[in-house]
């Protein structure tokens, strides 16, 4: 099978001021390491704007297919699609993977930040690698709501883990993202973390961007989820959007990760 | 995004994390101090036998210290997995390496230039006269290092044994710069001093050949 990274609809001359979500598609996507396959052949169509959680075991395979909608990972077989591109950008070209990561935000399960550069060092650096306009202003102001802003001098290194995520989450909001993509977002936020947390995803979804994360069930995150899927093996075992409720297999999965 | 832009804002960061720690420059300064000390302290050379063998001495104790120089430089963005924020970021691959590279190069040619006249006075070469050229000869020999040092610190950075990997693959890899290196150097401090234009060709064109190489194959290397 081909192993093609993503193709694009190409075509819409204005989306890249209009739109405000970005769809993808895994299309019989799979992704082997050594012997073993994380993702095995998953097919699934994720519409702009839509809120998805991903649950399943460890080992299912959410880290993995958040990695491949990121363009971390070259497929072992199939591609990811997005729904629409920018003007005169082909399909698997550096231009088109450039014009999408623009579009993309990703929390990872590690921080994705310098120990080294003070909060608002790290915010500056990824604000001018998206060419944003006046980087030092957009740090702060990413800082703020984050609660942050007295700290923002201080080194990642002396950040408690809570810190650290709050900084991590506000790197990924930072570009105005319209495919946000999370990887255990809760992880490490005290109360008031995950409130703002939710906020801030609530507030994103009602502007229409697209929201993928990768969840136990728990946590204020979940407020604003309106499809879940649920991996297993690398496969997509369950998804709400054919067998309805997303609330039950977030339960559900809740269930299952307190038990085990 | 240009080229430019994004090389620009990368050297910047690791230049300032750098000069933040000084953890690379330090141990490097350190470390190619010790070799060359005891290199002299070893055969006590007269300034016939320094002629012959300074130049070797220096370009091996800069090669050792470049290899151990040069690991850190990917496996430091392991610890946060900082390297995956920049694949993310809406810039050309090859741009995080060609930053690395010359972050690379600018921290060898600071220790470089530091330990120049530590080593002419330890081997009783008079610098003064060639240091126009010696300069040209250690800018050619230090991209050749840190061109190749940089990818293979990139490829060995993702090997279970990583420390060991580097000088496996560096050290071979460089022997011709190093060869064009210490002939090019050694020319320098003849009683009639030249350069060497066929080393320094040399060094040029092996600098030349593996830049571009690293352009064409740079966004390999950061792949999971």
């Amino acid at each position: 099978m081909a192993a093609d990274a993503t193709t694009a609809r190409v075509g819409d001359p204005g989306w890249a001021s209009h739109a405000r979500g970005v769809g993808l598609q895994f299309i019989e996507f799979a992704k082997r390491y050594g012997a073993r396959w994380a993702l095995r052949g998953v097919s699934v169509a994720i519409a702009p704007g839509e809120c998805v959680a991903l649950v399943g075991p460890n080992g299912s395979g959410k880290t993995t297919l958040l990695k491949a909608a990121a363009l971390l990972i070259r497929p072992t077989a199939g591609r990811v699609q997005f729904s629409s591109s920018a003007p005169g950008t082909g399909p698997n070209s550096h231009d088109h993977s450039c014009v999408i990561k623009r579009y993309i935000g990703f929390v990872s399960h590690s921080t994705l930040l310098y120990d080294d550069l003070t909060a608002e060092e790290n915010l500056v650096l990824f604000a001018r690698l998206y060419g944003l306009d006046a980087p030092d202003d957009r740090a702060r102001a990413a800082l703020d709501p984050a609660g942050l802003a007295t700290r923002h001098k201080d080194l990642v290194r002396n950040f408690s883990r809570g810190m650290r995520q709050r900084l991590a989450i506000a790197r990924a909001l930072l570009a105005g993202p319209k495919l946000l993509l999370l990887d255990e977002p809760s992880t490490g936020l005290d109360r008031s973390g995950q409130q703002w947390l939710g906020a801030a995803l609530a507030n994103l979804a009602a502007a229409g961007c697209t929201v993928v994360m990768s969840t136990h069930g728990a946590g204020e995150a979940s407020a604003c989820v309106t499809r879940a899927i649920r991996l297993l093996g690398g496969s997509i075992a369950e998804d709400s959007a054919v067998s309805g409720d997303p609330r039950a297999m977030l339960a559900a999965a809740l269930a299952a990760h307190q038990e085990g | 995004m240009a080229l430019g832009r994004p090389i620009g804002i990368l050297l910047a960061k690791e230049l300032r994390t750098e000069f933040r720690t000084r953890e690379l420059l330090v141990s490097t300064l350190v470390f190619v101090l010790i070799v060359l000390v005891l290199f002299s302290f070893t055969f006590d050379p007269t300034t016939a036998e320094s002629r012959r063998f300074g130049p070797g001495l220096l370009w091996l104790a800069l090669l050792f210290a470049g290899s151990l120089m040069l690991h850190p430089s990917f496996t430091r963005e392991q610890s946060n997995d900082t390297l995956v924020a920049l694949r993310l970021a809406p810039i050309e691959p090859v741009s995080i390496v060609a930053a690395k590279i010359l972050a690379n190069f600018c921290f060898l040619m600071v220790a470089e230039l530091v330990l120049l006249p530590v080593f002419a006075a330890l081997y009783n070469l008079r610098l003064l006269p060639v240091l126009g050229r010696l300069v040209a000869v250690l800018v050619l020999g230090t991209l050749a290092l840190s061109i190749v040092g940089t990818v293979f610190a990139a490829i060995s950075s993702q090997a279970r044994m990583r420390e060991l990997l580097l000088p496996l693959l560096l050290l071979p890899l460089l022997t011709p710069a190093l060869v064009a290196s210490v002939e090019a150097t050694a020319g320098l401090f003849e009683d009639r001093p030249a350069l060497p234009a066929v080393w320094v060709g040399v060094l040029a064109a092996f600098d030349t050949i593996f830049l571009t190489v690293t352009w064409l194959f740079g966004e390999y290397l950061l792949e999971e």
